[in-house]
């Protein structure tokens, strides 16, 4: 049994050391929002925030994240990047999106940002149903309107 | 009071689907507990591509703390039949392999445990003895069609052009994988399945289970995390997680990893096309042959050898040519079998089609936009050869806006003044709604007399107004994120007078409740032909009925009222009225027919129209191919919704432009997966992908109720002639062969 | 794609985690950021019985001038000219997030690029023996170092950079490279008086190739025929992606185009 914080509450359940963090927060604690897409860490869907840097959850095991603070998509706040992802159509089937919006999130908390550098970012998330350039120009759009 | 009407069809709503996606509370396969205590099952998979298989000893398996159960080839043989398929094959395909596998991945035996990681683990222990055999392939099909006078049209040319073009294998890779939860009662199956249809496949299944239709109840989660045709195929699974369950005695969970999504999935059939093509000196191109062999892998696996036949109709392509002949063949090998994949069959027919006008265009010395111009089909409604009716367009109108948009004259002006760049066109037909009889050319016209007679392309939909005048929709399109949710909303909003948001849409198939049919799905880019139509279709009968209730009552009363009248007040409706306020309707591609007795069959319920025009630079020391410009102006008649048009267009492109640039399933000799990870099947990431600009015009179907064509695998189809056309315009070679890395650039510049 | 089964230890001390190396041998894998290592256990190509999680390993997180503690992370590791240069190609930014700069030293993928900067730059690798071993002799073939089976990797020391070029050519944006190239040089009066240039991807190992630049003139024609030197120096095998002759040619595209980068 591990003991954590997400999203800003505590929370518990059971994982062996081998448990994956993205199985635990989706089996274990009902985290569905965070997907799991390739377990090689490639895809980028299972990306969730620990201690406020966004990281792969396939590439963690849960018992990592013991005593510590885990966000993932269901604990972002509604805002001007939702908004823009669904003005731009940035997302059709949405199975990558979670991971996307917390990556997105983490980049733009860093500070401005810039084309090249969402691009950059996008490089570590597969995305099959757009061709990216909705999701470059919604996390732009958020980015202005920060 | 009615609302006073508005036209939200063709406009650009934002999607309903997003909100619940963008807050992490999709609901996908995997999300889901639709039944308790499922074990969860690990599948044995064969390491060799071609092995008898002896003994499967699962003493040590069945030892593992944990394990529920396993499931072996002789229970697999015992409990289910080989699932039919279009064509008669040698090999009798099961959910396991039983004496030979086939391909490596191929499932051996199934392992159910309280969790998958007991189950992989317990995999690991069964013992399979496997003696290895050497590669085979064995030709399943053959036919051959011919279409006007072909050997007369090459004697009088004056040039021909041959040459031979390989389509590799590769898959759409959809971001989530399979699932399946599989719960068998009362001599029956109950199945949750990221199932993407066509529900012929449903039968299939339910033969293979030994079920009559009805005991096989399938289920489809309200999200699927795309697909691209992949997801067709999870019918195998169902089949093979529900005899696990049936022998078990408990419901069986499965979601399938991205190791066995790549090895054992669905890829797209690798095909070879040998073409000759048969030109006038003006450039009037006279007659086509192609010889077509097909790789299906190890098994035909329905609905193969459709790949084959999906773009009979329109073998001719956007041009006026009625001389044409194919011979085609189909191939098993040992390799995983193939599938559903985004342009299925088009972007195979287009690259040999597209390519050898380019190679005309040079040996005849006639600009390649003017030969294409000189031979496009220029008057409507066109019956081509094969017999694909193209009711409406104006291709060459499309060819010169893209031409236009591209700057064509400037760019061939910077090329004649050195610069290295090169330009590629590509003309398609875009078929769409496939007509559920052209799988049937497979077999003679002799035999397909003896049977029923296939074509058309059913789809239901059901809406039901609630006693406060609430609106629930409920499709049987299976989406994957083609937002036909909301399409659906802003057709019933138009045609019952209130606003989209109004509307409650649901995606959720259930074969023992919904209106569905065997073509129902989300396949051939078919949604806004027929799945739209099927809404339109319903929503007018409401509308009549409405409509009705209003003149009776003599005042023009809300639509809550209506709905209160027919569900508390029956006895105050129009006399002989039905209670109640709610329409199902099925709606079905009227223009289609199944294949003559000469083999001509139009494939597919509508055709839209897309010419590209790609420039490319290559760096000539890296062989990197840099997409300067891409092109593409659609014809799909008219736009339902221009948002998710955008969306499906950069969505067909990516997926032309990743097979043109970077994806290809490779085997080893010995038929070893060598791109059975992300990290060796090289998906585009943002970075890597070309961006394509887009423009419409817009011809209308005059059969359809909505005037809209499919879109969604017309720039799958046409991307990868485009760019190979753009790649070979800039060096000056035809040795060049998909996909165009780097490296094999390089190579075909230093062969 | 599950993980087998391991016992997960947690050292507090550097010394605890040697001991556990120690008592484990060949069955006991350091666990650090995890981005190499994870994917190969969920896999099931490493199936280590025991995991020694060194994230909340006390010293092991530190900087101070040239040295690196072995779990600071890699995107916090800036200020090296040569470095800076090379870290846009490491993963991505995400797997930068958790990746450590000891993590993907000790894993010595012949195709990573920290490797390749640390040999470039003449660095050395600390230990948990208090051995310093130059990075030039720490890589030995794939994936193998001069690590021993109880013993952990400390800290990194990367020397400042003179001049600094790096180029490396991937399919695609982030993945592993096909070939590339470091260099650290010192031009002076236009000519090159000091370089040392690695090769990666393309041998078995982060290697500096003698390219006889010293003396030569800071131009782009001795670039050039320094790549053609280095693609004559390396004899790297053909792979799935790509033939022996391309990667033997890419290598010379990308030394010249590191070295242009110096000019």
């Amino acid at each position: 049994m591990i003991e954590l914080r997400v999203n800003g509450l505590v929370r518990r359940g059971g994982a062996e050391p081998r448990t994956l963090l993205s199985d635990f927060l989706r089996h274990e604690l009902g985290l569905t929002g965070t997907h799991v897409g390739c377990e090689h860490g490639v895809c980028g869907a299972c990306t969730v925030e620990l201690d406020g840097v966004a990281v792969r959850s396939c590439l963690l095991f849960a018992v990592q994240a013991e005593g510590r603070e885990v966000r993932t998509v269901e604990g972002l706040e509604w805002g001007p990047m939702q908004e823009a992802f669904r003005r731009h159509h940035a997302l059709q089937c949405g199975f990558c999106t979670p991971g996307i919006l917390i990556a997105a999130t983490a980049l733009l908390e860093r500070g401005p940002v810039s084309r090249e550098q969402v691009i950059e970012l996008l490089g570590g998330h597969l995305c099959r149903c757009t061709g990216y350039t909705p999701i470059v120009a919604a996390i732009l759009e958020a980015a202005g309107e920060q | 009071m009615t609302q006073a009407r508005r036209a939200w069809v063709g406009e650009s709503v934002p999607r309903f689907e997003d909100e619940a996606l963008l807050r992490g509370r999709g609901r996908f396969m995997d999300d889901l507990a639709p039944v308790p205590n499922a074990g969860h099952a690990a599948i044995v998979r064969s390491p060799f591509a071609h092995a008898t298989i002896g003994t499967v000893d699962a003493s040590a398996a069945l030892a593992v703390p944990g394990v529920r159960g396993i499931l072996t080839g002789e229970d697999v043989l015992a409990l289910s039949r080989p699932f039919p398929a279009g064509i008669e094959s040698s090999v009798p395909y099961y959910a396991v392999a039983n004496d030979v596998a086939r391909y490596a991945g191929e499932p051996v035996a199934v392992v159910v445990a309280d969790s998958r990681y007991i189950a992989e683990d317990a995999a690991e222990l069964v013992a399979v003895e496997y003696d290895p055999l050497g590669p085979e392939e064995v030709t399943v099909h053959e036919r051959s069609f011919s279409y006007g006078a072909v050997d007369a049209a090459f004697e009088t040319a004056d040039a021909v052009v041959r040459w031979r073009y390989a389509f590799p294998r590769w898959t759409g890779a959809p971001v989530e994988c399979f699932g399946v939860v599989a719960d068998w009662r009362d001599d029956g199956l109950t199945a949750w399945a990221n199932f993407q249809g066509p529900f012929t496949l449903h039968s299939v299944a339910a033969a293979a289970l030994g079920l009559r239709g009805t005991k096989l109840r399938l289920i489809t989660p309200p999200d699927s995390g795309g697909s691209f045709g992949i997801k067709a195929s999870v019918y195998v699974y169902v089949v093979l997680m529900g005899l696990a369950s049936r022998k078990l005695g408990i419901p069986v969970r499965w979601t399938e990893d991205r190791l066995e999504h790549l090895t054992a999935s669905a890829h797209s059939t690798g095909r070879v096309t040998d073409v000759e093509a048969a030109f006038a000196s003006d450039g009037e191109l006279l007659g086509l042959r192609y010889d077509v062999t097909e790789d299906v892998g190890a098994y035909v696996r329905a609905p193969e050898p459709a790949t084959l036949y999906r773009m009979h109709g329109s073998l001719a392509g956007a041009y006026r040519v009625r001389n044409v002949a194919v011979r085609a063949r189909v191939v098993l090998t040992n390799r995983c079998p193939s599938g559903l994949n985004r342009g299925f069959g088009g972007p195979q027919l287009y690259l040999a089609l597209e390519r050898t006008i380019d190679r005309a265009a040079r040996q005849l010395a006639i600009d390649p936009a003017e030969l294409r111009r000189r031979n496009l089909v220029q008057e409507f409604p066109w019956r081509s050869p094969s017999g694909g009716l193209y009711e409406s367009g104006d291709y060459v109108a499309c060819l010169a806006a893209a031409l236009d948009l591209v700057g064509y004259d400037e760019r061939r002006r910077e090329q004649a003044a050195g610069r290295t760049i090169g330009i590629g066109i590509a003309c398609v037909v875009e078929p769409s709604v496939s007509n559920m009889g052209y799988i049937s050319l497979a077999l003679g016209p002799d035999e397909r007399a003896a049977g029923l007679p296939k074509s058309g392309n059913v789809e239901g939909c059901t809406i039901t107004i609630s006693p406060l005048g609430g609106i629930a929709v409920a499709l049987s399109t299976t989406p994957q994120g083609q937002g036909h949710r909301t399409v659906a909303a802003q057709i019933v909003a138009e045609r019952l007078g209130v606003a989209p948001d109004e509307v409650e849409v649901s995606s959720v198939l259930d074969t023992s409740t919904s209106a569905w049919s065997v073509a129902s799905g989300a396949y051939s880019s078919r949604f806004s032909g027929v799945g739209a139509g099927a809404v339109a279709a319903a929503a007018d009968k409401l509308a009549t009925k409405i409509d009705t209730i209003r003149k009776h009552v003599g005042e023009d009363i809300s639509l809550r009222r209506v709905a209160g009248m027919c569900h508390w007040s029956p006895e105050s409706l129009p006399p002989g009225m039905e209670p109640g306020l709610s329409a199902l309707a099925f709606f079905a591609a009227p223009n289609l027919e199944p294949p003559d007795p000469d083999d001509r069959v139009s494939s597919s319920g509508s055709h839209g129209f897309i010419a590209d025009v790609a420039v490319v630079e290559v760096d000539h020391e890296t062989g990197s191919v840099r997409v300067l410009d891409y092109v593409t102006v659609h014809d799909a008649g008219r736009l339902l919704n221009p948002l998710i048009v955008e969306g499906q267009v950069r969505g067909g492109f990516a997926h032309g432009a990743a097979a043109a640039l970077f994806e290809r399933i490779v085997y080893d000799e010995d038929g070893a997966l060598l791109t059975g990870t992300f990290i060796d099947y090289l998906c585009p990431t943002a970075p890597d992908l070309p961006e394509p600009r887009i423009a419409h015009r817009e011809s209308p179907q005059p059969s359809l109720p909505l005037g809209a064509k499919g879109l969604g695998e017309g720039n799958t189809m046409s991307a990868p002639a485009a760019l190979l056309n753009a790649v070979a315009d800039a060096l000056g070679i035809d040795e060049l062969e998909l996909p165009l890395t780097p490296p094999r650039v390089w190579g075909a510049l230093h062969a | 794609m599950k993980p087998p089964a391991f016992r997960y230890e947690r050292p507090e001390t550097v010394d605890e985690a040697a001991l556990l190396l120690a008592e484990h041998g060949d069955e006991a894998k350091i666990l650090a950021g995890g981005q190499s290592l994870v994917p190969i256990m969920n896999f099931r190509l490493l199936r280590p019985a025991v995991l020694v999680d060194i994230n909340h390993t006390v010293g092991l997180d530190g900087r101070s001038g040239q040295a690196i503690g072995a779990t600071v992370r890699q995107r916090d590791f800036r200020g090296n000219g040569l470095v800076d240069r090379a870290m846009p190609y490491v993963g991505h930014f995400v797997t930068r997030n958790r990746g450590t700069v000891g993590g993907s030293i000790a894993h010595a993928d012949a195709s990573a690029e920290l490797p390749l900067s640390l040999v470039t730059l003449g660095g050395t690798v600390t230990t948990s023996k208090g051995r310093h071993l130059a990075a030039e002799e720490f890589f030995v073939t794939h994936y193998t170092t001069l690590l021993q089976t109880d013993e952990l990797l400390v800290e990194t020391t990367w020397p400042a950079a003179s001049r600094a070029g790096f180029s490396e050519f991937a399919l695609r944006h982030g993945d592993f490279a096909l070939s590339m190239c470091a260099c650290s040089v010192k031009i002076e009066s236009g000519v090159f008086v000091a370089a040392r240039v690695g090769v990666g991807a393309v041998c078995d190992r982060p290697t500096l190739l003698d390219l006889q630049l010293e003396g030569a003139p800071g131009t782009v024609e001795t670039a050039r025929e320094a790549g053609a030197r280095a693609a004559s120096l390396v004899d790297p095998p053909g792979n799935l992606h790509a033939s022996a002759s391309y990667l033997k040619h890419l290598t010379s595209v990308v030394v010249s185009r590191a070295l242009e980068q110096t000019l």
